[in-house]
């Protein structure tokens, strides 16, 4: 072989590996990505059941009921709309009322989101920054009420 | 006072690093030997001062001085020393320092131990290092001053956050800076090869033990903070495809590449322009690391405090550097001269493979990192791209790449017979298909695919034996000569076979967790007893006890495996008084290589504890994996060949590298 050959060779593998690297990319972006939503979303948009979706805003007061085998319901608001969340599992240690909160799951057909992953993996000071814009848009974000976008210097 | 010293030492350090960055850069083109010896003086000067001013932020921490905003944010009088220290690097100010305290460890070594690199080399190698160590000094300065003083210090600090509070986060991140910065040795050995316009084969040699010694910083601090996650996080995960842990990952990848293609560079000659690319690459993405995790662009539990004027910041030294990088390559590469020719079946060729393969599945993982930050930038649309796009685009990847290592070693350089290889590799199919047999016994059926990356582990370690076999002649000599041959192989290629063998181990304890691993959600109530895969476990009760910082409830369950008791179990659940926080303390109990995992979840209105219980078998063998990596890595870098200052022929007695492998 000579050098020239060699070269288109060892490009030509190249480009061959990258593309199944991209084709795979573009497959999995289309099936396995999964959408932010706010309360008002879900509300407004009404997702279909298929789709998975994630689901951020506060636990709202007082909405907290706990069933058996550790099953458990609440809302999650931003405000302006509330979403009735159903989850069976163990809630993560920073789960309480008015905190935020982001789950994982699929709308069913009366309205109640089923979640499969319940996630507040922030401390108290923090909240995950979807759920900071999510209550911006809904215009309940008072801007240093808490502590909650991070910290703010002195 | 010891704050601002420390404060000053690294004013010092950047009016220096200034100075470092452009003299030797003028003395080298003069050849003047003076202004570019001045660089060495410099790089230890710099070290001393940034070293102070740690050493001062540390008195700041241990004397829990609350006139200094850092302290009071991230520390409190109450905690255990240890947690005292480490918080300095708990929180971004104390994190960017050790930053540039690394960066500045490494432009000393230079100095000390680069006493056989050409001089001119050697000065604009520190001037590139200089350059990067001056912006971040002003980084610092300008936007995350960690002595900042408060007007009125309050009497007592608000804590580190109490999920930091673990010693394996002591180490975690400076394993880890190591690494990332460490890398910025290969990117200023790239740009100076590049401003001089020469490169060659000793410049390989020159570059591969930074790298080398920075991959295994890297591989560790990734290690440990994947079992951090996996036992503080409460759920028995050990990868969460989160950006951070991405963001290390990848200069990970990009490092193994680089380690790859200098040996080529080293022992042939060849891809010179590529191992520059690279050099330049890996860095960039310590870059795009330390960006991701320190501007905020991201959330998550590294992101600590920030502020939208140190993205910009960051973002702007990222464009410095890698656009500069960049750029210079673009205009200087073609100056360097084409290496050895190689066909494609050959130990060149599978180097390249290697480097395809890295690279690529370094492109997915920076693609499913940055996609969604891009995708929210242009169409507002959030989205998150979690462990389902990676299993689908890295893992194919790395599965060819793993079945691909065992051939690597056994072929010849220039030429290879692939024929030859797969016979000689015979003995590692039959190991691969023996342990798909025997999986698929074991398992009955529960996971089709598992088993076959069961095999393709075996297949991976048998391969790492066969190369070790073939090569001293073991089986085919008589023992004296096998000996001898052992002895006399280089350390490298010893270092090769065995970190071939961890990277295997790991998939394997991946496998084991991933697809054998069996759970239990449940609550329980005290006397009751719960079963998972052959062990009982037999709920005792809640106890408070207190902790110097905390107080805690401590749950004991008796586990018995087939009647037999075999010990207690006592997960707890901590909470920390000054953040309202409570943290998981899973209990783990090792069961060989695999562990019994129970972590504690919130008591239930009747009264019954919720628990999530794990056997994950072979689990183990993830981290060990890691640590054999490492350990393949320390053998290479002993390589006589190897040492810092090399080449220096002749046989010299197994003195010390003067750069042993940190720790």
């Amino acid at each position: 072989m000579t050098r020239k050959q060699r070269r288109l060779t060892l490009i030509g593998g190249s480009v061959a590996v990258l593309a199944v690297a991209v084709g795979l990319m573009l497959y999995a972006l289309s099936g396995s990505i999964v959408f932010f939503n706010s309360p008002t979303d879900i509300a407004e948009k009404h997702p279909s059941p298929a789709t998975r979706i994630r689901l951020g805003g506060l636990v709202k007061p007082g909405s907290i009921e706990r069933g058996t085998d550790l099953r458990i319901r609440f809302e999650v608001t931003d405000g302006k709309s509330d979403i009735p969340v159903r989850y069976q599992g163990v809630v993560p240690d920073l789960f309480r009322e008015g905190q935020g909160v982001v789950a994982e799951g699929t709308l069913d057909a009366g309205g109640v989101f089923d979640a499969d992953t319940v996630l507040a993996k922030h401390d108290e000071r923090y909240m995950p920054k979807e759920v900071v814009e999510a209550l911006k848009k809904s215009g309940r974000w008072e801007e240093g009420s808490a502590d909650f976008a991070g910290d703010k210097k002195k | 006072m010891i704050p601002e010293l420390g404060h000053y030492a690294l004013v010092l350090a950047l009016a220096l690093g200034l100075i470092q960055s452009i003299v030797p850069v003028i003395g080298a083109r003069r050849r003047d030997a003076a202004l570019m010896g001045l660089a060495s003086s410099t790089a230890l000067a710099q070290f001393a001062f940034v070293g102070f001013s740690f050493v001062a932020l540390i008195a700041c921490f241990v004397t829990s001085d609350f006139s200094v905003a850092t302290v009071v944010e991230n520390s409190n009088s109450q905690m255990p020393f240890i947690y005292k220290v480490s918080s300095v690097w708990g929180n971004h100010e104390g994190s960017m320092l050790l930053w540039v305290l690394i960066l500045s460890l490494f432009g000393a070594l230079v100095a000390v131990f680069g006493a056989n690199l050409p001089a001119t080399l050697k000065a604009n190698v520190l001037a590139v290092q200089s350059w990067i160590a001056s912006t971040f000094y002003l980084f610092i300065l300008l936007t995350s001053n960690p002595f900042l003083r408060l007007a009125e210090p309050p009497f007592e600090g608000r804590d580190l956050n109490p999920i930091l509070q673990d010693p394996g986060l002591a180490v975690h991140p400076p394993l880890l800076y190591l690494g990332y910065v460490g890398f910025s040795m290969a990117f200023s050995f790239a740009i100076a090869a590049l401003i001089e316009g020469r490169i060659d084969a000793a410049w390989a040699r020159w570059v591969r033990p930074w790298t080398l010694m920075a991959w295994m910083c890297l591989t560790l601090g990734i290690a440990g903070g994947s079992y951090w996650a996996y036992y503080t996080l409460g759920w028995g995960g050990f990868w969460f495809w989160d950006p951070v842990e991405n963001a290390s990952l990848m200069p990970w990848l990009a490092g193994t590449a680089l380690l790859h293609s200098a040996v080529v560079m080293e022992k042939r000659d060849a891809l010179k322009v590529w191992t520059i690319l690279l050099a330049i690459l890996t860095f960039s993405l310590s870059l795009i690391g330390t960006f991701l995790v320190r501007s905020g662009v991201l959330t998550s539990v590294h992101s600590f405090a920030n502020d939208p004027r140190r993205g910009v910041f960051i973002l702007g030294i990222l464009v410095l550097f890698i656009g500069g990088g960049l750029a210079l390559f673009a205009w200087r590469a073609p100056v360097l001269k084409q290496g050895g020719l190689f066909a494609p079946i050959s130990r060149e060729g599978a180097l390249v493979f290697n480097n395809l393969f890295l690279t690529t599945s370094c492109l997915t993982v920076l693609t499913g990192t940055l996609y969604p930050l891009a995708l929210e930038a242009l169409t507002g649309a959030k989205i998150s791209v979690g462990a389902p796009f990676f299993n689908l685009t890295f893992g194919p990847l790395f599965i060819a790449l793993m079945f691909a290592m065992p051939f690597g070693p056994l072929l010849a350089w220039k030429r290879g017979d692939l024929y030859g290889v797969a016979q000689r590799l015979m003995a590692a199919f039959a190991v691969g298909l023996a342990a798909i047999a025997a999986a698929f016994a074991i398992e009955g059926g529960a996971s089709v695919l598992a088993p076959f990356g069961v095999g393709l582990a075996f297949f991976v370690m048998a391969g790492a034996v066969v190369d070790l076999v073939e090569r001293t002649g073991l089986f085919r000599l008589p023992l004296a000569a096998v000996a001898a041959r052992a002895l006399g192989l280089p350390r490298s290629a010893w270092g090769t076979a065995v970190a071939h063998f961890g990277i295997a181990l790991t998939l394997l304890g991946i496998i084991g967790a991933a697809a054998w691993g069996t759970e239990r959600i449940v609550a329980v109530k005290p006397g009751q007893t719960i079963s998972l895969s052959g062990y009982d476990l037999t709920y005792g009760g809640l106890k408070q006890e207190p902790g110097p910082n905390y107080s805690s409830v401590v749950a004991t369950f008796i586990v018995r495996e087939g009647g037999e008791t075999i010990g207690i179990l006592r997960p707890s659940r901590r909470s920390f008084s000054v953040r309202e926080q409570t943290t998981n303390e899973a209990a783990l109990m090792m069961r060989g290589v695999g562990q019994l995992y129970l972590s504690l979840g919130d008591s239930e209105a009747d009264g019954a504890l919720a628990i999530r219980l794990y056997y994950k078998p072979l689990v183990l063998l993830i981290w060990t994996g890691g640590i054999v990596m490492m350990l393949g890595g320390a053998l290479s870098l002993s390589d006589r060949r190897l040492r810092v200052g090399a080449p220096r022929p002749g046989k010299k007695p197994a003195a010390r590298p003067a750069l042993a492998p940190a720790e």
